[in-house]
């Protein structure tokens, strides 16, 4: 029995570790402009895509994560450019349209030049599954919660040790001031994106070879990443960590101990009830609107 | 509002000027709403690319009845409520002579009451029962049922002597629609279901569900009811998990994508298909050989992509049509839909087609042949 | 705007339309049109006037339709019960879930009701054995009083006076102290508590109202189509109705109208581009709201006045 829970428990650590990166991404651009990028799914598309492409060109892999990760990263630049950028201060809801827009368009171009197909990355470092006390694990899972824990890891050192980070977090916090002290926040704000794109890119990329990819995959692990983040505060980037994991392993535990069928609605039922006693997730900070 | 209104009616207008239907006889039309894109795309998207193919190259040869044919199709994404209003389109704008599509199941059953009160033949290219059961009188379908897998698969069972299995089913439409059809024709093959799971499309990690069954006590085998990635994935997690019980897949995983997908995993894997996947494997008597190869070989040709039985199923619903307005020498929908319900001996890709006006769908259980995944190919199950 | 002018001008285009209309095909279209413009004039309530989103109402679409779906061709009930009791029930969910939710604020907003809608439809595609699943399952005709509804052009009759009163019940909230409520939320909330408003109760009312006509709507599409599935309750879905209230125009009851019209009939326009439909919709949405970031219809009307 102990290596039945033990099996949920790494099946729930793969799934959640993939919402983590999603959820990151979120995180990262909501904190730097408030903006919710529906596309985020999409970034994570893309990269498993691009990689897929180039090493089925011949590209080595190294240099094919390299160059899908700069490739994702300016698709990144560009929706900020002309798509976020020219709508100037528009309301939550436009914002929303926008990127939902963005994401579909995403989709669209996918479609059309990777086909409607399914295809597999090689995992990194072969498929041999590790035992652990009767339950099994792929090394590819290693590698995304590996890579999860570098990227909290590095940005944790970007925002509390940069002048750049830090200019990020000042600008997320009071824009009006922010500019006031300097900073330019148009920069800022571009950067965010960017630096999401290219976080989305990795999180393809290495989950790519156990998600297999194809150009529908981004929109479950879009909107499991958004819950994921709102279940730990938007904004908070250990918050968009944890609240992945903890979705993953409640899925897994539902569908081993509920039910299979109703674990897709899981992470929906669970963030709305947090949602309903504590409106800014289990992390938020507790701040009072600006009127 | 109306201007806008009378602008579209212009545009309309304007398109349908400008198509080719400016010969000296008007094309007999074939409409076809099929699921292009959305969930169900790997359906519709072969249907689409085959439907096009064959009418071209029956074009270059000279038509049909001396006419040409032109096909009209729609995206449905897969959605009933889309189909019914490209099916209305299709039936009083564009005034087809006969539809050959409906990719899904849902769909299809949307469509049926429409083209019942038409009065305009109808070929389905979706899978459940309950379309050709009652029998309807406008209404044919060329795929095997979801129930003939479920047989193909119980009875290959029998004969090994499993009786206790796991049955893992996606949740989907194709996936749902199997379950139900498997649960209700198990008793009939003395298989009793001890294990019931379910799994998402784009789940990442299905090893909860795979343990789950695999810790039931008594399980024999594990029969996955899905398509596209997710029986992939399933399979590369009961690689994964070292789990050695027989595993059965369902007509749904019928294309090469799923063995480069799942690997060195899928071999040993035992599922129920068309004689197309097979096609040079076939022995040479079989009488289906010349007309698989000669479909696999013209699609591969043309798009540099693997066949997959879906696209069979569109070019075995034209091949139908077009065998039914030769013998009915017109496109008089009555007498085209008599002359589809006298279909025999029809050679598809699906198997040898014997209609009746009992039988919408004319295959028996012999269309589907056991296939068994040997050296990252398929072979006939012995 | 005055107040009746445009419901006689859109009253005068619904009474002439039929004269443009070549077949069923067109009625088609039309009927759904005015369905969706329903929805959309109760949606835009909430978002345009109110200033709330909701990212999962289809799902209240999808609880209509198969309320009088599985009550009307399982159970027997006489269509119009069945119509009523989804529009109650919807009323009773929708009002119990609002005071939560709509404590909640922009992002946490949409997260909640993009997360009510999305279990809403897991529900419908998991109760098979009364849904149908994901294959759907046919709905009878309406019929009332031995009359039945079947004909394109009855229920194009049917939609567009069910529209006008949706307009007219709208218009009245819209000029009513509720409304100018409304719009006091939606500029800031807080200086409209400070005036003595109670925000909260009007951002429920609006909120019940607008699943309420959503479900009304989901019952009339379910007996036009005579056929539902799950898909009237999918996200996607529930993003198309919100795109028509943005791409028309917030807070404009017509340019709701307009926007209905528009995307409606766009992938009418589109369905034979094949792949290139995802491209081009995603272009217009991102355009639209970029370029004219008012809706269609306010934008229209300001440049029209300008010129004149």
């Amino acid at each position: 029995m102990l290596s039945q829970t033990l099996q949920y428990l790494f099946s729930g650590l793969t799934n959640g570790a993939i919402y983590a990166l999603s959820a990151l991404g979120f995180s990262l651009i909501y904190n730097a402009s408030g903006v919710i990028n529906f596309a985020q799914g999409e970034f994570i598309m893309l990269g498993g895509v691009a990689a897929v492409l180039l090493t089925s060109a011949g590209v080595p892999l190294p240099l094919a994560i390299l160059l899908a990760v700069l490739m994702v990263a300016v698709v990144g630049l560009l929706l900020e450019k002309f798509a976020i950028e020219p709508a100037g201060d528009a309301d939550v809801v436009s914002l929303i349209i926008i990127t939902i827009g963005a994401s579909i368009f995403l989709q669209g171009v996918a479609q059309v030049v990777f086909g409607k197909g399914q295809r597999a990355l090689a995992p990194f470092t072969g498929d041999a599954p590790i035992v652990i006390a009767g339950a099994s694990l792929l090394p590819q899972s290693l590698w995304m919660i590996g890579t999860g824990a570098v990227i909290v890891l590095v940005l944790a050192w970007f925002f509390g040790r940069t002048r750049l980070g830090k200019a990020m977090l000042a600008t997320a916090h009071n824009r009006l001031a922010a500019r006031l002290v300097g900073i330019n926040t148009r920069h800022v704000l571009a950067l965010s994106f960017v630096i999401s794109a290219a976080l989305g890119a990795i999180a393809g990329v290495v989950s790519a070879p156990i998600t297999l990819t194809s150009y529908d995959v981004g929109i479950m692990v879009g909107l499991k990443g958004f819950v994921a983040a709102t279940l730990g505060g938007l904004g908070s980037g250990v918050g968009a960590v944890v609240g992945g994991l903890i979705l993953g392993l409640m899925e897994a535990l539902a569908a081993g101990y509920i039910s299979s069928a109703y674990k897709d609605a899981v992470p929906f039922a669970l963030i709305i009830l947090i949602l309903f006693f504590m409106p800014r997730g289990l992390f938020g900070a507790r701040v009072t609107e600006r009127v | 509002m109306s201007k806008f209104m009378l602008r579209m009616t212009g545009i309309a207008l304007a398109a349908f000027a400008l198509s080719p239907g400016a010969h000296a006889q008007a094309p007999i039309k074939i409409g076809s709403p099929l699921a292009v894109t959305g969930g169900a795309s790997f359906l519709g998207d072969p249907e689409l690319k085959t439907l096009q193919l064959y009418i071209e190259k029956i074009n270059g040869e000279g038509g049909v009845l001396g006419r040409k044919l032109e096909l009209v199709s729609y995206d449905d994404g897969g959605a009933p409520d889309k189909a019914i209003g490209f099916t209305k389109r299709l039936i009083e704008e564009d005034k087809v002579d006969i539809i050959v599509g409906g990719s899904t199941t849902g769909a299809t059953m949307a469509m049926v009451p429409l083209v019942e009160k038409a009065g305009i033949p109808f070929i389905s290219l979706a899978g459940a029962v309950v379309i050709i059961e009652p029998v309807k009188k406008w209404v044919f379908k060329t795929p095997h049922t979801d129930r003939m897998a479920a047989e193909k698969v119980f009875e290959d069972m029998k004969k090994r002597g499993l009786t206790k299995i796991g049955l893992l089913s996606e949740n989907s439409g194709f996936g749902q629609s199997g379950k139900k059809e498997a649960l209700a024709v198990a008793g009939k093959y003395g298989i009793q279901i001890v294990a019931e799971e379910m799994y998402g499309p784009k789940d990442a990690d299905v090893t909860t569900q795979l343990t789950k069954i695999k810790n039931t006590a008594g399980v024999q085998a594990i029969f996955v009811f899905g398509f596209g990635s997710g029986p992939a994935v399933v399979t590369k997690n009961i690689g994964q998990l070292g789990i050695t019980l027989p595993h059965y897949e369902s007509h749904g995983v019928a294309s090469e994508e799923y063995i480069k997908l799942s690997g060195k995993a899928a071999e040993g894997v035992r599922l129920p298909a068309a004689a197309l996947l097979v096609a040079e494997v076939l022995p040479n008597s079989d009488p289906q050989k010349p007309v698989v190869m000669g479909y696999s070989k013209t699609y591969k040709d043309r798009y540099k992509q693997d066949v997959s039985t879906f696209g069979g199923h569109a070019y075995d619903g034209l091949m139908i049509a077009v065998a039914a307005f030769k013998r009915a020498g017109s496109t008089d929908p009555a007498k085209v839909r008599d002359a589809i319900e006298q279909t025999r001996g029809f050679i598809g890709t699906g198997g040898v087609v014997n209609m009746s006006a009992t039988d919408h769908m004319g295959l028996d259980l012999s269309a589907f042949r056991m296939l068994e995944i040997r050296n990252g190919t398929w072979t006939l199950a012995k | 705007m005055g107040r009746f002018r445009g419901l006689a001008a859109l009253a005068l285009i619904i009474a002439l339309l039929p004269l443009a209309l070549p077949n069923n095909y067109y009625y088609d279209v039309a009927i759904r049109i005015g369905m969706n413009a329903i929805i959309v004039v109760g949606l835009n309530l909430l978002i345009g006037y109110a200033g709330q989103i909701s990212l999962g109402h289809a799902g209240f679409v999808g609880l209509g339709a198969y309320a009088s779906a599985v009550l009307s061709s399982r159970f027997g009930w006489p269509p119009l019960a069945a119509m009523l009791f989804g529009m109650a029930a919807v009323g009773v969910i929708a009002f119990v879930v609002a005071r939560p939710i709509l404590r909640l604020r922009g992002h946490y907003l949409a997260m909640a009701t993009l997360g009510l809608g999305i279990i809403i439809y897991m529900v419908l595609v998991n109760e098979s054995a009364w849904t149908g699943g994901n294959d759907g399952m046919s709905v009878r005709p309406f019929s009332l009083l031995g009359l039945t509804l079947a004909s394109e052009r009855a229920w194009y009759w049917v939609t567009g006076a069910v529209l006008l009163g949706a307009i007219l019940l709208a218009n009245n909230i819209v000029d009513s102290p509720v409304g100018r409520a409304l719009r006091a939320v939606h500029g800031s909330e807080v200086a409209a508590q400070v005036a003595g408003i109670d925000t909260t109760r009007y951002k429920v009312r609006v909120f019940v109202l607008s699943a309420v006509f959503a479900s009304a709507v989901g019952s009339m599409m379910a007996h036009y189509l005579g056929f539902v599935s799950p898909q009237v309750s999918s996200f996607f879905h529930s993003i198309e109705l919100v795109t028509m209230v943005v791409v028309g125009g917030m807070a404009s009851t017509y340019g709701a109208v307009l926007g209905a019209a528009i995307l409606t009939t766009l992938p009418q326009l589109l369905a034979t581009f094949e792949g290139y439909e995802m491209i081009t919709f995603g272009l217009i949405l991102m355009l639209t709201v970029i370029f004219l970031p008012r809706g269609l219809l306010p934008t229209i009307a300001a440049r029209l006045r300008k010129a004149g």
